[in-house]
């Protein structure tokens, strides 16, 4: 097949596109090259979209231009507003999109191609799969958004025969895609496919708990990398394809890598429903039975200023009260006193792996005083002072020592080994997993209750009064 | 089975190993931007809505194809654009503080 002049310049131009986006992602691997990765990677795309404009079965411009604007100018718009706090949630709407697009873009095409000739066979697989995945893809991603950004309960949402009726469904779906594969289906049953998979993606991540999101939501980034390159098998589109399944792999190695640093196999994150008996069974009685033990602004600094050696553990909570800035002021305070800070960052401190590392780099915070969990917890011994500041599960010791707990074997920062451990806290609230913290309770640990921000803008005062 | 079904087959092979192997040593600060970063690069799906909608010709296509532009171009455009806020801010130590 010899393309003719049209065709190769999209040819040619879809293939630097592909040697762009693996530029990008290699360069995504390293904290100093990251944000010229993700420039090259827009790069790549970007000039396959504007490629495609050339493409001759593309005759009205004006609809299209529209739909990109509007799409476009959303999109846009939200980027720049949305906190950095919110972004777990924000990526996980964005990947909604995405899921949607290649479930509608599957069925279009399909429509199309079934009007002048039956489709059958690799293509007709093709569809099915792009439809059902983009569609899981789509619905599942606006539940995760939903339940982060508590317009949903976090807690899982369980009801009897739950994996029997999505057992079902996917049934429904692999049987009516078979009936589109060898021939047997009706001008409705593209239809009752997408509709099926809409309902399936909502009713699979219902019952996963808050605290699993980041897992979930990295999933159906890898599904909807997948989707996408359905689509592109479809369309014969090579690049759409090669991209797609880009996604699809790293996306499928950082599930892995998240699933690890948090414990939690895939099975059981989408098959567990995390998180809804861990409160009863764990946080009540606990609750009733100790007692804590407070502290004040003014004996947190004096303990922190004759400190040798101080970590801060940041949590979400910091994130929420907008506290980061505050701590970091507490950080370079003690740093003029000649106190050694270091920060431990749990892999799934914040609401998702690496969020962070983002929260405090927005803060100023260099990244090389970030230290990650492996390399700290032999630290923990020698360390006169720890400051957990709003986070709560990832120093759980329960995880660590009772076998009991629904979070037992993931690994956490081992805070409980410091001399002194000093909780800023709002309340006695359980953490987003729902789950009572033993840490709390020991004889070395303070509390220091009331929102993240005043509490460490008294502390810096304080601090300076010493 | 075509050959370009075979051809199409190497090219998923080869990509699921390049896109495994590029990111295989990601550091874990950079998981969040990373993913953004990949959830952005699915958004190259809006090529196949821009082929749906530009050759539409009956009025559920024009329906379902301008819906798919826009949300395909809401997933490019936002996830680019937030990509980039996020990696705006990591920075190194600066020399003063040395």
């Amino acid at each position: 097949m010899i393309l003719d002049t049209r065709a190769s310049i999209i040819a040619v131009a879809y293939i630097v596109a592909a040697v762009l986006l693996i530029f990008g992602l290699r360069k995504l691997s390293s904290p100093a090259t990251a944000r010229n990765g993700n420039l090259l990677a827009a790069a790549g795309v970007f000039l396959a979209l504007a490629i495609t404009l050339l493409d001759r079965s593309i005759v009205s411009y004006w609809e299209l231009a529209l739909g990109i604007v509007i799409g476009g100018g959303i999109g846009i718009v939200a980027a720049r507003k949305v906190q950095m706090t919110a972004m777990p949630q924000m990526v996980g709407l964005l990947n909604g999109l995405g899921g949607g697009t290649a479930a509608l873009v599957s069925l279009s095409e399909y429509l199309r191609l079934s009007m002048a000739a039956t489709v059958r066979g690799g293509e007709a697989v093709s569809v099915v799969l792009g439809t059902a995945i983009g569609s899981v893809s789509f619905t599942g991603s606006i539940v995760a958004f939903a339940k982060l950004q508590e317009l949903l309960s976090s807690k899982p949402f369980q009801f009897p025969l739950q994996r029997a009726v999505n057992a079902l469904l996917l049934v429904v779906i692999l049987t009516l895609g078979a009936t589109m594969v060898v021939g047997g289906d009706t001008a409705t049953t593209p239809w009752i496919v997408f509709a099926v998979a809409l309902a399936l993606g909502a009713l699979l991540v219902l019952p996963i708990g808050g605290g699993d999101m980041p897992v979930v939501i990295a999933t159906l980034n890898a599904l909807t990398g997948i989707a996408a390159a359905f689509t592109g098998l479809v369309l014969h589109n090579q690049i759409l394809v090669v991209a797609g399944i880009l996604v699809g792999a790293s996306g499928t190695l950082l599930t892995l890598l998240m699933g690890k640093a948090m414990n939690r196999s895939l099975g059981n994150v989408f098959f567990g429903g995390f998180g809804a008996t861990a409160a009863v069974a764990v946080g009540a009685p606990v609750a009733v039975a100790k007692t804590v033990r407070q502290t004040s602004a003014e004996d947190t600094a004096i303990a922190l200023a004759y400190a040798r050696k101080v970590v801060i553990v940041p949590g979400y909570g910091l994130a929420v009260a907008e506290g980061q800035h505050a701590v970091r002021e507490l950080a370079q305070e003690l740093e003029k006193r000649g106190v050694d800070v270091k920060f431990a960052i749990h892999p799934v401190a914040g609401r998702m792996p690496g969020h962070m590392n983002v929260l405090l780099a927005e803060a100023n915070i260099p990244y090389d005083e970030l230290v990650e969990m492996d390399q700290i917890n032999g630290d923990f011994d020698s360390t006169d002072v720890v400051l957990v500041v709003g986070a709560n599960d990832v120093v759980n010791p329960a995880a660590r020592d009772d076998p009991a707990s629904p979070i037992y074997g993931m690994p956490i920062l081992d805070v409980d080994k410091a001399r002194n451990v000093i909780v800023l806290k709002r309340s006695m609230g359980a953490g987003f997993a729902g789950i009572d913290n033993a840490l709390f309770y020991r004889d070395r640990t303070r509390m220091l209750f009331g929102d993240a921000k005043k509490s460490l803008t008294s502390l810096v005062e304080a601090l300076k009064a010493v | 089975m075509t050959r370009e079904l075979v051809l199409s087959i190497y090219v998923v092979i080869l990509a699921v190993f390049t896109g495994y192997e590029v990111i295989s040593r990601v550091p874990s600060i950079l998981h969040t931007p990373l993913m953004s970063a990949t959830n952005a690069i699915h958004g190259i799906v809006l090529l196949g809505a821009m082929l749906v909608l530009g050759a539409a010709d009956t009025p559920v296509l024009h329906v379902l194809g301008f819906i798919a532009v826009v949300l395909g171009a809401a997933n490019v455009f936002g996830g680019f654009v937030v990509t980039d806020r996020m990696l705006e801010m990591f920075k190194k130590k600066p020399e003063a503080r040395k």
